[in-house]
């Protein structure tokens, strides 16, 4: 092993892939088999956190950060002045080995930049995969990213080694991606998820009657969007995402906040900040689809566009809906249950749990762990005592907010300071 | 009120339960034999571990509350949370004789038992995360550890699943013993380990070069996937707590 040239590699092309946020090493059903190495049936292990407070749970890198595009979001876009490095297949092989027998991570993610051309691409990426299945006997998790315009026999060998795979479409809408990438258009980026997306269907009705049909990408897909590169409003961004996980059967839809890395024009500078509670609320209103039972349309409207920057998308909604409360804690179904802000779903599960063998009053559900703060407003329980002001939504929001610390608020404080502040002459 | 001391094994425990329903005392404390807070007038008496005994309550507990029960119990009873025994033992009694759930959370000892037996699972959790092998110079994947709870035991079937093929050995330096897997069986042993198996100076008498590269290509991976622009010290340090430091081979400084 060349010790130093390794070393280097590793450095740009573990940089060059970490704008990239899964790290997802859950929802696998790979076992060890013939004791060989590794085991992805369990859950996902994060094994460290960089100081970014970011999970460390694969060995994320690029194959190489050669690319012939020139999007302008991307830190290896062609016409950017960087180092570039290409790792051979068995050095990926090595590393992954390597790291995966001291226990640093649960398996490998590999992308790559684009060379040649996508189908070129896409081998390298399978090569890596299948040597390491069947050379290494390696049942760790395989995360490959599905190169955009992939042909559809390559995509189909990829999802047998791979416990993973995914496409960033990166900007939530057409124009978006006409802007920033002119040379990709959107139908390379949709075609190997809707091979792939078959292919899992096609797979798992097999098995159902031949019990030994490989298992495909038992991880299903997922993909990413970049939040604030563009002018997308949240309705946009979260319609999209609902189209994802409905028409594609996404396991998950990633945000990631804009992080500057380039002088072009069209894109927001270097030194603004990256918008990381946009990103968290976005998050939110994606749990409450996936989670809760909520529909896209009732958070987010052509005259409510945008999530509250702070109040959780949750209570939003419940503020906009108050005739929907308060709710009985003793005799709602679980579904209404959810949908009591500062009520997460564990404590659904804990109450209709503890519900069984009496009613719950204040003291239960606080020892339960609810955040009492929030969720007092919305409900009654086996107690005389419970609000019955009828309140204006903005009176309830003042009164939840003065008794909350969010870790946001400096964050949306000056993000309101800032809105006072270029007050809109039309208001 | 009485005591019981017992020998701090699970079974030891479990026969303390089995003497409790014999002798029926009025109230009971159950302590570990190493705890010497006795008051004045307190009787106390050792109780003899008895596998037999043990085998009995367990089996009944399973009959009663099924195994979601019996794990609970467990898990919680390795926190070694100072007086876990007498909330384990008080659940015990509601659930022999109210057959009262493990999951009914309106009762303050089951949800008790359940905070603490989600902090076991965490502590378990970080273990399988936390834990850093090393390959020593005589081809043993080697790590300490010093987990806040006793979680060893629950470890063993989660690495012996994942590294099949190669022999390692997780040592708890807390508690003074380890697992050893090789190639077989998990086993319990004990080590008399030098001092400096942990410092750097002295790592490459245990160590093989190659493991001190991988060590260091893996600082560098650390270092190089994190986004600088994205620093939040205060998350890092929640879901990585400083006193892990020592053990994790990305935080120790170079």
């Amino acid at each position: 092993m060349n010790f130093d040239r390794i070393k280097e590699k590793l450095n740009i092309l573990a940089d060059a892939a970490k704008y990239d946020v899964s790290c997802s090493s859950s929802g696998s059903k790979r076992a060890n088999k013939n004791k060989g190495l590794g085991d992805s049936s369990g859950m996902g292990i994060c094994h460290s956190y960089t100081e970014d407070g970011r999970c460390v749970s694969l060995l994320k890198i690029l194959l190489t950060n050669h690319c012939i595009f020139d999007c302008a979001y991307c830190v290896t876009r062609k016409s950017n002045d960087i180092k570039r490095a290409a790792f051979k297949v068995q050095e990926v092989v090595d590393l992954t080995i390597n790291f995966y027998r001291r226990n640093y991570i649960e398996g490998l993610f590999l992308s790559s930049g684009i060379f040649k051309n996508a189908d070129y691409t896409m081998e390298r990426l399978i090569a890596v995969a299948k040597k390491l299945r069947e050379e290494e006997n390696f049942n760790g998790y395989i995360h490959l990213k599905s190169i955009p315009g992939a042909s559809d026999e390559l995509m189909r060998e990829a999802g047998l080694y791979a416990d993973r795979l995914s496409v960033n479409i990166e900007i939530p809408s057409a124009s978006g991606l006409k802007l920033l990438a002119p040379d990709k258009n959107r139908e390379d980026f949709l075609k190997p998820m809707r091979k792939v997306k078959n292919e899992i269907i096609q797979y798992k009705s097999e098995k159902k009657i031949i019990k030994s049909t490989p298992i495909y990408a038992p991880a299903g897909q997922s993909t990413q969007m970049i939040i604030g590169a563009t002018g997308e409003t949240d309705a946009q961004i979260m319609y999209t995402s609902a189209y994802f996980y409905k028409e594609f059967q996404m396991k998950r839809v990633y945000y990631s906040g804009y992080i500057p890395i380039s002088y072009d024009k069209r894109l927001p500078s270097i030194g603004t900040e990256v918008p990381m509670l946009r990103e968290n609320r976005l998050y939110q209103a994606d749990w409450l689809l996936r989670f809760y039972g909520f529909d896209v349309r009732e958070l987010l409207t052509k005259e409510h566009p945008n999530l509250d920057a702070d109040v959780d998308p949750k209570l939003g909604w419940a503020l906009r809906n108050l005739d929907k409360f308060p709710v009985n804690i003793n005799t709602a179904d679980r579904n209404t249950l959810a949908r009591i802000p500062g009520v997460g779903m564990r404590s659904v599960h804990k109450i209709i749990h503890a519900r069984r063998y009496r009613n719950l009053n204040w003291e239960h559900l606080k020892n339960i762990g609810i955040a009492m703060n929030r969720a007092k407003y919305f409900i009654t329980c086996d107690s005389k005592d419970f609000e019955t002001k009828d309140r204006t939504p903005g009176q309830l929001k003042s009164m939840i907010m003065q008794e909350s610390a969010s870790k946001f608020r400096k964050a949306y404080s000056s993000q309101l300071n800032l809105f006072d502040s270029n007050a809109l002459p039309t208001l | 009120m009485a005591i019981y001391r017992y020998d701090s094994s699970f079974e030891g425990f479990l026969s303390c339960i089995f003497d409790f329903y014999e002798q029926k005392p009025n109230t009971l404390s159950i302590v570990p034999q190493h705890h010497n807070a006795l008051s004045f007038f307190d009787t106390s008496e050792d109780v003899i571990t008895d596998p037999e005994k043990a085998q009995r309550v367990w089996k009944g507990l399973k009959q009663k509350g099924g195994s979601e029960t019996t794990t609970a119990i467990h898990r919680a009873f390795l926190s070694e949370i100072e007086g876990i025994e007498d909330i384990l033992l008080s659940y015990i009694i509601k659930c022999f004789k109210e057959g009262l759930s493990i999951k009914n959370y309106a009762d303050s000892d089951v949800l008790r038992i359940s905070k603490v037996v989600k902090m076991v699972g965490r502590e378990k959790h970080r273990m399988d995360a936390f834990v850093r092998f090393r390959e020593t110079k005589d081809g043993i994947y080697f790590a300490t550890i010093a987990p806040d709870f006793n979680v060893l035991p629950l470890n063993s079937t989660h690495f012996k699943k994942r590294y099949a093929d190669q022999k390692w050995l997780i040592y708890d330096l807390k508690r003074k013993y380890g697992i050893y897997y090789d190639l077989h069986t998990v086993e319990t042993i004990e080590l008399q380990l030098s001092s400096d198996i942990n410092t750097t100076s002295q790592a490459s008498l245990y160590f093989t070069q190659e493991e001190l590269q991988y060590e260091e290509l893996w600082q560098n991976y650390f270092n190089s996937t994190n986004i600088a622009s994205r620093k939040n010290m205060r998350l890092h340090v929640q879901h990585v707590p400083k006193r892990y430091w020592k053990y994790l081979s990305e935080k120790k400084p170079s």
